[in-house]
């Protein structure tokens, strides 16, 4: 295998816009919450985000911080503040990142954006569809904060859904509506509900278009352009400033797809990335993978902000569904159905596994998967044991010989 | 420091070339620079291993592969230019500065092995702080491998650290365990947990000899927890050069014939070697 050589890209176009999208988005934040002109709603990442919206608030994502925090690895440095308080080093890395960054009063919003602190909630909203963690780290602000935490309690490991999980569901988030009402002091109003609903269903269509357009050969973008690219789907679903943005990227990937033009050039391997990112190494892995010729053209988690259920006319029951059909939420065999599906969508050669070792309910090496689906598909797949964010647990000499054994083995096929 | 070659099965050296006597045939070098020794052999172009040399990698890559090389070469009675190709492996693969390319160290264990043994088989490679289990088909092409986790357990480098705690060469380690009578058991994954419970089996009058066979037992397990085990096995690595009680242990447990190369620590340097000779063609 040759020497990794640095190399030129074509980059997105509408990564301009991103970068104005994603300030607007923390400034008007910033604003509301030093004039208290909006009410704030800090939601887990798969939370009732439309609801919030729907309701006027304001909706700040910890998780996305968690993920900044890892990407400008201040996390590692960050964590051990929240472990010297009883959290252990072996849950959720987002959640003691976050809880280290406040502790510490910083924050990358302050390089990125000269912003001195995330915005103070008004209220803290959670849904366990992905893992127990969401709860306890809210509940650790409510605590801290004295702000009111109120959530969903989502089934888990589920294969087919049922119709009592999609009523006790959308019960739960209609039940939160009246505390919610306390918060912004405003009667709820379904025509708002349904013009965030309609706003977010959009932004999941185009956003699943901009996925798929990976699967043309080359690919127009890698999974590590789009764990960027997301940004507007987590952050500002709900609201028309996503659907613009992918209104904008869409027709790029499209253009760029029929043009040819290749995200790795001379694209010799496709690969699918199952697990979180690895946020702190993103820039040296899609170098790596560039050097190596290999695009990793699908991945799980980009997938997971595609919520095509949601539909305005059935407001609590299409979000019940969106939230509950989720790959995180589902059973194995689902989820190795979800992936069989993908394989034969994007035809990638192999796939690799992170095993993070904070995040377990986004780890799905763990119960013999690889090897299933090694068989059941043909290809050969690698686990890179990582994390999200605390770069303490991750060895990136081994990882990237194990990447590189891993391409020379798909090259031996 | 330079490690002595303990005899191994299998063993059929290559006759070498008559001391200070130089070849123009053109020769293959593999230079394998792991996390604790670099070792380096010379293939002439019949795949006849002419020189090799096996040294502590330290912390000058660069330098300690430069003298591997001059010291196989000298044993092969030939000249640097008399190298047509140099293929680099191992953890410091990039510092090698006179190989032509770098291959992975398991794409090297690979291709070494099947050198030795053209079959369908499952590799295990004990390293100095790495293991891999990495599984062929019968045209010698990867299937699947596995390295160990993030941890060092089950490597050289747990044996390392054992023997400076019990205090015993780490060359008298193999032969302390043949003396064990009744093995002691221990549980734990971890090199620090291990060292306490060897602190513990000590105050409870435990035998060293039966302590020793012990670790190389718990080198075991990590090892075949791994994966599981096809086709045929062969063991490679430095901790399987020097310790060979290893490799009939897992015999033992495994009811299997281990196939070893005949210098199971070159393997990767030879199959470095290999490709060599191959990108050469």
């Amino acid at each position: 295998m040759s020497e990794e050589k640095k190399t030129t890209r074509r980059g997105i176009a509408a990564a301009k816009s991103l970068k104005k999208l994603m300030a607007d988005y923390f400034y008007e934040m910033d604003d509301a919450a030093k004039t208290g002109s909006r009410k704030i709603a800090w939601c887990t990442s798969v939370g009732p985000a439309e609801l919030l919206r729907g309701m006027g608030f304001l909706v700040y994502y910890p998780e996305n911080h968690g993920a900044m925090l890892g990407a400008t690895r201040m996390s590692t440095d960050l964590i051990p503040y929240a472990n010297a308080m009883g959290y252990s080093p072996d849950i959720c890395s987002y959640l003691t990142c976050d809880v280290g960054s406040y502790l510490q009063k910083k924050t990358p919003l302050t390089m990125a954006y000269n912003i001195e602190s995330v915005p103070r909630p008004d209220v803290l909203v959670f849904n366990t569809n992905q893992c127990r963690d969401v709860q306890d780290w809210f509940a650790w602000y409510s605590r801290e904060l004295n702000v009111p935490l109120v959530g969903v309690h989502t089934h888990r490991d589920i294969g087919d859904i049922r119709a009592y999980q999609i009523k006790d569901i959308a019960s739960q988030i209609e039940d939160l509506v009246p505390g919610l009402e306390k918060v912004t002091g405003e009667k709820f109003d379904m025509d708002r509900l349904k013009e965030a609903l309609g706003h977010s269903r959009r932004t999941s269509e185009l956003w699943r278009a901009c996925l798929e357009a990976a699967a043309a050969s080359p690919s127009p973008w890698t999974f590590f352009d789009a764990t960027i690219h997301m940004a507007p789907a987590v952050v500002s679903r709900g609201t028309k400033a996503a659907n613009d943005y992918y209104e904008l990227l869409l027709p790029e990937l499209q253009q760029r797809v029929k043009e040819g033009v290749a995200a790795v050039e001379g694209e010799k391997h496709r690969l699918y990335w199952e697990g979180m990112p690895i946020w702190g190494k993103l820039r040296a892995l899609s170098e790596q993978l560039f050097s190596l010729k290999s695009c990793v053209v699908a991945s799980t988690y980009c997938n997971s902000w595609i919520f095509g259920q949601l539909d305005p006319d059935e407001p609590f029951e299409s979000m019940a569904r969106a939230y509950t059909e989720l790959f995180i939420v589902r059973d194995e065999p689902f989820k190795e159905q979800y992936i069989t599906d993908c394989h034969e969508k994007f035809k990638f050669d192999g796939i690799l596994f992170h095993d993070a070792k904070t995040c377990p309910n986004n780890s799905n090496n763990r119960y013999g998967m690889p090897e299933r689906l090694s068989k059941k598909l043909g290809i050969p797949v690698l686990t890179i044991n990582g994390d999200l964010c605390d770069l303490r647990c991750y060895s990136e000499e081994q990882a990237k010989t194990n990447i590189e054994a891993f391409i020379e083995q798909l090259e031996e096929r | 420091m330079t490690d002595k070659q303990p005899e191994t099965r299998n063993l059929k050296p290559a006759t070498p070339l008559k001391s200070g006597s130089s070849t123009r045939n053109p020769l293959f070098a593999g230079v394998d620079v792991g996390a604790s020794r670099t070792k380096v052999a010379i293939l002439d172009a019949e795949k006849r291993l002419l020189g090799h040399a096996v040294r502590k990698s330290g912390i000058d890559f660069t330098e300690t592969a430069e003298i591997c090389l001059k010291a196989s070469l000298n044993m092969a009675g030939a000249l640097r230019e008399d190298v047509a190709s140099c293929v680099s492996t191992g953890y410091g693969r990039k510092n090698v500065l006179f190989s032509d390319e770098t291959k992975t160290e398991i794409g090297c264990h690979a291709r070494g092995c099947y050198h030795y043994f053209p079959m369908a088989m499952t590799i295990i490679d004990i390293g100095g702080q790495d293991n891999k289990v990495i599984k062929l088909d019968n045209q010698g092409r990867r299937l699947n491998f596995k390295m160990n986790r993030k941890c060092a357990a089950g490597t050289g480098a747990f044996l390392e650290e054992m023997s400076m705690r019990l205090g015993i060469p780490l060359e008298e380690m193999d032969s302390l365990a043949r003396k064990s009578e009744e093995m002691v058991e221990l549980g734990s994954y971890c090199t620090v947990f291990s060292g306490t419970e060897v602190l513990e089996k000590i105050r409870q009058g435990k035998k060293v000899t039966d302590i020793v066979k012990g670790l190389f037992f718990s080198v075991i397990k990590r090892v075949l927890e791994m994966d599981s085990l096809t086709d045929r096995v062969a063991m490679t690595g430095g901790v399987v050069a020097h310790n060979p009680i290893l490799v009939e242990m897992v015999e033992e447990i495994t009811a299997r014939d281990i196939l070893v190369p005949e210098y199971p620590q070159l393997t990767g340097a030879v199959g470095a070697a290999l490709f060599a000779m191959e990108d050469k063609k």
